[in-house]
């Protein structure tokens, strides 16, 4: 199936010339903005390299008390989402419309999958005692600040994640045709997935696996 | 050489005064635009009003401090007076100010495009600055906050009983607008210059936002993260920064400064834009050594990353990471220090004007010029250790924040107001605002140099009497000041109904900008933009702008 002419102009906004040159300032400037969110992240995991230099026992044994069950399974999740992601921003490209529209479902669900695993595993932690404060189940408190870490770093990455909102808003665009599939919007979209992805990745080895190697 | 040339006065009555003000009257035409032009204004209004707010409680400030005695702010509102000028100054004045209003209205102008890359994403930028600005003013109204623009840590998370929280929100949530207009200009200098518009042909002012931009999109969320840890650590008693749990205070400060110091170079690098159009234009003369004001600002932006621990010499970091800061601090005058020689070469035989915009020019050469220099006294670890948290570096940042920055904000604004309206002000008025605003300046933030110098320390309100001379000083020049800054908002409203039209190019300049109507039309030009030739064309006189109206020059007794 090929683009027809029509469908490359509705995709076209202003003060664009060619949908070519959207698509790759829609890109270009996505690539921008997550310059900014590795700085935004990284502010705090220069934290994390700190705290887990000066206390480096304290975090092995605060690290273990995590669920690693729950973290790996939201891995595969996630790394899952972001392969049907791509799939979705290529197909939409190509104007495979069916691969496009599943894909993009497939995603958003696999993106609220990952949520409502992450409310269980909150749940969990909770009823524990996990939370930094008065009733912390760990006595050392430099424990306290793996665990504050832990609360700031999954939850800012949490409402990263709530972005599969727009993610079932293409979808349903897209199904309504309301939105062009040669909407550069779609890659734009993808790769802020893929960084939602990347930010995970970090995320896992260091809140997961400290201190479960002995 | 062939320069894209415009003639206005030969469009037809319809097109000449159709313009972007007159696309529409509504409220919601305005609300709801997407022209950078029309989202240029909206800025101005709001950043007008956060202007005041801030001014006023800078008055508050000069008029507690003109007796030493607390009479009649309380201690505790005195630290409530001073954090609110910060905070309003800093983010919701000072970073935004050049880049949202003249750049917003310029970029595509003086790049030949018809708006911006994401021209939705614009004006988002601006309703999520209005949401900032709201949630700043409700943190006024319910008491306000009492720890300083600087937020230091542990004051801010443990101790401080004011309304830390919503002000730092208010500071994160603009940080979003901040981003977003900074990557759309990086999308919009990247992805549509104009056909032969290469880089080394930008304009000045265009650089100068394009490493602004890069600035805000790599600082400001360093800074919206730190605020984050902040509210956290006071709202659900999380540890970041909690001593008693084994957490370091100091952490803070060095997140805060990375960002905060940088946010210097946001306020000043888009002043160093506007005043090298300025001082082209009014000296008739090529910029001297374009290519190495672009490299300076660019050094500027990298450097300007890594001298954040001169903030920091007195916090109790080691004496090897502080001699590398002030090493690094040197270093980075150098960039600065070109610019102001390359603007004072530009003005060496040229064929000087001083019209309203390039007096506020020359009054910021030599205001930024001082505050540089004292920053050099800064940076040297021994005599910062003296004179840490006095009116000294008060003096100091004013001199580069309002001499600087806000001096070269009015000179930019009276040089493209007939732009922006089609409206010429009357010049002899503006002439003497400027001038007031130079010795108002002066008046004020002089005196603080010396009282620093002997000790009087900032944040206090009150102070031994021996200190009483100088504030007075700085009080009464104070008054001078927001005269200067009141005065320009009488003449350039009253020039809006009753102002001379300006046609296309008042000043005679080069840049695109001034190659369409003003006020310029919605999408921007008449015709396709094509450049063939460098920016500031202004010498020989046979190439300038607008030659072929010019008698040709020639010597005594040439004959042709």
């Amino acid at each position: 199936m090929s683009v027809s002419p029509q469908a490359m102009h509705e995709a076209l906004r202003e003060p664009w010339h060619s949908l070519h040159r959207q698509r790759q300032g829609v890109s270009f400037g996505v690539w921008v903005f997550l310059a900014s969110e590795v700085m935004f992240f990284s502010g705090v995991l220069l934290l994390y390299a700190m705290y887990r230099i000066l206390y480096s026992d304290s975090f092995a044994t605060a690290a273990r008390e995590s669920n690693i069950w729950f973290g790996t399974i939201n891995t595969a999740v996630l790394l899952t989402s972001s392969l049907t992601m791509a799939v979705a921003s290529e197909g939409a490209r190509a104007g495979l419309r069916r691969l496009t529209l599943w894909c993009l479902l497939i995603t958003a669900l696999l993106g609220l999958t990952f949520l409502v695993i992450k409310g269980f595993e909150y749940r969990e932690d909770i009823t524990e005692h996990l939370i930094p404060g008065p009733h912390f189940k760990l006595p050392d408190p430099t424990a306290q600040i793996f665990w504050a870490l832990y609360w700031l770093l999954t939850g800012v990455h949490a409402v990263h994640v709530t972005i599969i909102a727009l993610v079932a808003l293409f979808n349903f665009q897209a199904w309504r045709r309301l939105r062009q599939l040669t909407s550069p919007a779609f890659e734009g979209l993808a790769l802020y997935w893929h960084l939602v992805d990347m930010v995970w990745i970090f995320l896992y080895p260091l809140i997961y696996l400290p201190g479960r190697s002995g | 050489m062939s320069e894209v040339t415009f003639d206005g006065a030969a469009l037809p009555t319809k097109e000449r005064t159709r313009s972007y003000l007159t696309e529409g009257h509504t409220l919601s035409s305005w609300l709801f635009t997407t022209d950078h032009k029309r989202i240029a204004i909206l800025y101005m209004a709001a950043l007008t009003f956060f202007f005041f707010v801030g001014g006023l409680a800078a008055a508050l400030i000069r008029l507690e401090l003109f007796t030493p005695e607390g009479d009649l702010l309380s201690a505790d509102g005195y630290n409530r007076a001073f954090t609110l000028h910060g905070v309003i100054m800093v983010w919701f004045f000072l970073v935004p100010s050049i880049p949202v209003t003249l750049g917003n209205f310029l970029l595509p102008l003086m790049i030949g495009a018809s708006d911006v890359a994401f021209p939705k994403l614009n004006l988002t930028s601006w309703y999520i600055f209005m949401a900032a600005g709201l949630l700043a003013v409700y943190t006024i109204l319910v008491g306000g906050v009492d720890t300083g623009w600087t937020f230091y840590t542990p004051l801010s998370t443990a101790f401080s009983n004011s309304h830390v929280v919503t002000a730092a929100g208010a500071v994160f949530i603009s940080g979003f607008s901040t981003i977003a207009t900074s990557v759309n200009f990086i999308a919009t200098i990247h992805m549509l210059r104009a056909p032969g518009m290469t880089w080394f042909r930008l304009p000045l002012f265009v650089w100068a936002l394009y490493t602004v931009s890069i600035v805000m999109v790599l600082a400001t969320p360093v800074l919206a993260m730190v605020l984050l840890l902040v509210m956290a650590e006071r709202v659900l008693g999380i540890p970041f920064f909690d001593a008693a749990r084994g957490g370091d205070p100091l952490l803070f400060q060095h997140l805060f400064w990375f960002y905060s110091h940088p946010a210097v170079y946001i306020m000043i690098l888009p002043a160093f834009g506007v005043i090298s159009e300025i001082v082209t234009c009014f000296s008739r003369r090529r910029i001297f050594g374009y290519s190495f004001m672009v490299y300076a600002m660019l050094w500027i932006t990298v450097i300007g990353f890594m001298v954040w621990g001169h903030h920091m010499f007195v916090s109790g970091m080691s004496i090897y990471a502080s001699l590398v800061f002030s090493f690094l601090s040197f270093i980075i005058a150098v960039p600065s220090a070109i610019k102001v020689f390359n603007w004072t070469f530009t003005l060496y035989r040229g064929s000087v004007a001083f019209d309203s915009p390039m007096l506020y020019a020359i009054g910021f050469i030599g205001l930024f010029t001082i505050g540089g220099l004292t920053g050099l006294f800064l940076a040297a670890v021994p005599v910062d250790v003296h004179v840490t948290d006095t009116y000294f570096v008060v003096a100091h940042f004013h001199y580069i924040m309002v001499g600087g920055a806000v001096s070269a904000f009015y000179g930019g604004l009276h040089y493209w107001w007939p732009k922006m309206t089609g409206r010429l002000y009357p010049d002899g008025v503006a002439r003497f605002a400027a001038i007031l605003m130079f010795f108002g300046f002066a008046f004020t933030f002089t005196p603080m140099f010396i009282m620093g110098f002997l000790g009087m320390p900032r944040r206090y309100y009150t102070y031994p009497p021996e200190f009483q001379i100088w504030h007075v000083l700085a009080s009464s020049g104070a008054l001078l000041l927001a005269v200067a800054y009141l005065m320009p908002m009488a003449y350039l409203g009253w020039s809006l109904f009753r102002g001379q039209r300006a046609g296309d190019d008042p000043w005679w300049a080069t840049g695109l900008e001034w190659r369409t109507t003003s006020p310029p039309p919605k999408e921007n030009f008449f015709a396709p933009v094509r450049v063939d030739n460098d920016p500031y064309e202004y010498h020989p006189e046979d190439v300038g702008p607008h030659h072929e109206h010019k008698e040709p020059f020639r010597t005594q007794g040439e004959v042709g």
